[in-house]
């Protein structure tokens, strides 16, 4: 190929890009610099430049000079909606690279911002003002990179103008953060002394401070080696979508995680075990002979087998784990904190797993001071070590090793929302060390001796709405047809199976959870399981729903308004809670989610008992459940 | 050299950070076509347009797009884009749908006499939710990036819109990684802006790289035009009322930014290629969206327009 061609007018130059994320508390001038840079990298445009004159006189805080912080914070109608607690992303370019910020807020309470930044950032610029030194959240901010993967720190030691520009004060901050920061596993570590607001060191070096040799923050930015090391981990290709235009051509598109493949390699399914070799590597611009780590392409394979969105493709001598279960570190993320043993949908690379839950809670961490705690549940901006289940093994790798394939995100099954980010540290091996044994005789058999269709009848409602006499009655009659029934109750099971639980909202969740797993047990065994319990959350109901088969968890809401169940109050509770004697009463102090589709829904007012327990029986008459045999 | 292997070469010429945003874009438009039962590509005929349609034809090759294309149309776009989008459209053999707000124009709503503000809010953000509705698409792919705006700077990747299509910021979810949360319930949708990193000069690069064809309005020519409120704007049909004063001269200029043509300002360039659209954007004292007329008419304007769901 002619060089020279490569050298057209205009043609940029083969630079690459850097991504980066400013942490700093709300004064260490973090607007003031991402402004600087953008200014001086010559990013602002005149008229966005006589905007900001006008707007530095009118709101700024320095005087008649520019108040470069006007340019990257929001807007005042983004203040009011409180959406600056969001990371915001700037861009800035020079000849040698351009630049992605991740700019998030320094508050406490924005761990979750900060680690969003700090997820696809490979530098993160720790700010300290040079007045005030090493702070917690210095420390706070630098074990989140830490966790998050960011093995280079820039430490910009600013407004070292208001300090003389002092080598001392410099000195004695960067001694006081190397000693904290060597445990946190930083390859590179550099220290600047910088004013933002002066320009002192940003682009280039500054005449105030003589006593500095290294380089200015942009030359630095400009050459840290960031070749990403993804190229040399073992080859990972999770599949994203099969492209099957038409039946001579079957690819599977995806972008490469990490490693290189070339035409004719052998590859393994990791999920499946099962082998292939790549046959092609297709993309728009021509097949090619290899793809590495960060090339979206198409790989058609020799053999016909079964792959789809959310395998992952590796060597045969180079596989991910394989496991159902691992520990992982999770930051919390929602208003509503997590609940152990609550189901929630996982995306773990282009996997997404509907059902899994978090274990055990090993210990939370402190982030200013990388404490272990003792923990039940993690709130809002928390870190905890934990173990987590999934419905269906997934493959993946240590986060330490490989960002992309050891990553994942847990999302509320009904509300949708993102509600936390997990790193994996290592599988559990229980998962490959429990086989399922095989039973040679099946639920269809055993329920075939019983004549009858197997199934859960869960009946939820508030204490007191009437579920356990209903149910009796339902157990009853279906005895009375000579069908083979098993009832479940609540308080019963509390006395025995369950009576180390509580009723916190923990303890609430493993309650039914243990009942499901019973419950399904009883399925199996061919019975028709009745269960009264009060059951709150319809993440559980619907856990249990999931472990059984289609059409076999029939749920029967006892629609009982809480006034005539406190009116009723067969066991004296609600007497009790509200005098306070109880804690964590559904109806009164904890909160019940009534079903939005139960399959059978029970309003009880002016009914009798036997009628409604006629109603659930002519339920599952239509289900084909219960009509005798 | 084989032809195929020279287009092999042109896609190795492109430096590094291209390749890499070109790869990012291309995973997200995977992941909405593996993810949403009926996604749809929002195509507004402009630059960022043409280069989101061509990571789109190289993200699902050798299969076709498997998602439509769709252009609101406010019926006040300039003739040579309309021209651009049934070549495209033809050429590419993509299915393209064009929306027009009947209601709108029976109403006779029009840039002119109900003002820029008005005109865009019942042409082209009530037109697109019309449009989404009609055809019940679940995800709608955008062309708008995090540079264009200060407001933009935090938009979501995946920005998630609750039943009726409103956008509540405080109900946007944390993007962490590659992994998106595409899960959405009945009747919510989601805007997918796949160029969200993508810078102005990132756009002209690649376009000038990957010979993207684009409308011929953002090359130097000579063009009838007129000096109003301290803009350039093109007489391209009859229908724009020339004040007494006023008198159409012939005048070398460019359009950084695409719209309707009454709102639309032009500059002054002798930029005619490609490269020296690069030239100039590299030595550029100006931002885009100055051309923009909608921008200034209010305060805050962008910000109230993303909440519209203008975006």
């Amino acid at each position: 190929m002619d060089t020279a061609s490569m050298q057209g007018l205009g043609a940029p130059a083969a630079k690459d890009q850097l991504r980066f994320l400013t942490c700093g508390s709300v004064d260490d001038g973090k607007s003031t610099l991402i402004g600087r840079l953008l200014h001086d990298s010559k990013m602002i445009y005149e008229d966005q430049l006589q905007a900001l004159a006008r707007d530095s006189v009118k709101h700024g805080t320095t005087g008649n000079d520019i108040d470069f912080a006007l340019l990257v914070d929001g807007l005042e109608a983004e203040r009011e909606q409180g959406i600056t607690i969001d990371v915001a992303y700037r861009f800035f370019a020079t000849p040698r690279r351009s630049f992605m910020v991740a700019d998030t807020p320094g508050h406490e309470q924005y761990t979750r911002n900060m680690a969003t930044g700090a997820s696809n950032a490979q530098v993160a610029i720790i700010l300290i003002d040079a007045r005030k030194g090493v702070l917690v959240q210095t420390k706070r901010h630098s074990f989140i990179c830490s966790l998050l993967g960011i093995r280079h720190v820039v430490v910009a030691v600013n407004k070292i103008d208001l300090v003389d520009y002092r080598k001392e004060v410099f000195d004695r901050i960067v001694g006081d953060y190397v000693a904290f920061a060597s445990a946190l596993g930083f390859t590179s570590i550099v220290p600047i002394p910088i004013s933002a607001r002066y320009g002192d060191n940003i682009t280039e070096r500054s005449g105030n401070t003589e006593w500095y040799q290294g380089p200015c923050l942009l030359d630095h930015l400009e050459s840290i080696d960031i070749r990403s090391e993804t190229v040399g981990l073992p080859f990972r290709f999770p599949v994203q979508w099969v492209n099957r235009p038409n039946l001579d051509f079957r690819g599977y598109a995806g972008t490469v995680a990490s490693g290189r493949i070339a035409v004719g390699d052998d590859i393994v399914v990791a999920a499946s075990g099962r082998n292939s070799r790549v046959k092609r590597i297709v993309t728009y611009d021509g097949d090619q002979l290899s793809a590495e780590a960060g090339d979206a392409v198409t790989i058609a394979l020799a053999d016909e087998i079964d792959v789809g969105r959310g395998d992952v493709l590796a060597k045969a001598a180079e596989r991910p784990e394989v496991a159902d279960q691992f520990a992982a570190h999770i930051i919390w993320m929602d208003q509503e904190p997590m609940v152990p043993g609550r189901s929630y949908a996982f995306r773990i690379g282009t996997q997404s797993i509907a059902s899994g839950s978090i274990t055990a809670i090993k210990h939370k961490i402190d982030v200013n001071t990388r404490e272990h705690l003792a923990a039940t549940t993690l709130a809002l901006n928390e870190i905890g070590f934990c173990n987590v289940a999934t419905a269906l093994p997934a493959s993946f790798d240590s986060y330490e090793v490989n960002r992309r394939t050891g990553s994942f995100i847990i999302i509320d099954r009904y509300t949708n929302r993102t509600v936390g980010a997990g790193m994996i540290a290592f599988a559990l091996r229980r998962a490959t060390n429990i086989a399922w044994q095989p039973l040679s005789i099946g639920k269809q058999e055993r329920s075939a001796l019983k004549h009858q269709k197997p199934c859960i009848i869960w009946f939820t409602g508030l204490s007191g709405a009437g579920k356990s006499t209903i149910a009796n009655m339902v157990d009853q009659k279906l005895f009375a047809g000579s069908h083979h029934t098993m009832l479940l109750d609540g308080d019963n099971l509390r006395h025995g199976l369950n009576r180390d639980l509580g009723f916190t909202e923990a303890d609430r969740v493993e309650n039914v959870r243990r009942v499901g797993e019973v419950a399904k047990l009883m399925v199996d065994a061919g019975l028709i399981v009745i269960c009264s319990f009060i059951s709150p959350y319809r993440a559980e109901r619907e856990m249990v729903r999931s472990l059984v088969g289609e059409g076999e968890f029939i749920e029967v809401f006892v629609d009982t308004p809480i006034d005539e169940c406190a009116r009723r109050d067969p066991k004296g509770l609600y007497l009790k809670a509200k005098a306070g004697k109880i804690k964590n009463f559904t109806g009164v102090d904890a909160p019940y989610e009534a079903p939005s589709a139960p399959e059978v829904h029970l309003q009880t007012l002016d009914r009798r008992p036997d009628e409604l327990a006629d109603e659930v029986l002519n339920a599952l008459h239509e289900r084909g459940i219960g009509a005798s045999g | 050299m084989n032809a195929h292997e020279m287009t092999r070469a042109n896609a190795h010429m492109l430096p590094q950070h291209l390749r890499r945003l070109e790869a990012e874009s291309i995973e997200i438009m995977r992941d909405v076509a593996a993810e949403f039962k009926r996604p749809v590509m929002l195509y507004s005929i402009g630059k960022d347009s043409s280069v989101m349609l061509h990571l789109a034809v190289k993200a699902f090759y050798p299969a076709k797009l498997p998602f439509p294309l769709m252009h609101i149309d406010t019926t006040w776009k300039f003739r040579e884009m309309i021209a651009f989008r049934d070549e495209t459209a033809k050429r590419l053999g993509v299915d393209l749908i064009v929306h027009i707000n009947k209601a709108g124009l029976e109403r006779g709503i029009n840039p002119i006499d109900s003002g820029s503000s008005l005109h865009t809010q019942v042409m082209k953000t009530d037109a697109l939710k019309q449009a989404l509705d009609l055809y019940g698409f679940d995800a709608a792919f955008g062309g708008a990036r995090r540079d264009e705006e200060k407001s933009r700077a935090n938009e979501r990747v995946f920005s998630f819109r609750s039943p009726g299509h409103v956008w509540d910021p405080r109900n946007q979810r944390p993007e962490l990684w590659n992994l998106f949360n595409t899960r959405i319930r009945q009747g919510e949708t989601m805007r997918v802006f796949a160029l969200s990193n993508w810078t102005e000069l990132d756009v002209w690069e690649y376009i000038m790289l990957e010979k993207i064809p684009v409308v011929p309005l953002y090359f130097a020519k000579e063009r009838p035009v007129v000096h109003r409120n301290g803009t350039l704007i093109m007489v391209d049909d009859a229908r724009l009322p020339l004040e007494p004063n006023e008198t159409p001269e012939m005048r070398m200029v460019r359009f950084r930014t695409l719209g309707c043509y009454p709102l639309s300002g032009a500059i002054e360039s002798e930029a005619a290629t490609i490269e020296e659209i690069v030239t100039e954007m590299q030595v550029a004292k100006i931002s885009e969206r100055q051309g923009r007329l909608i921008d200034s008419d209010e305060a805050a304007s962008m910000e109230k327009k993303k909440r519209e769901g203008y975006f």
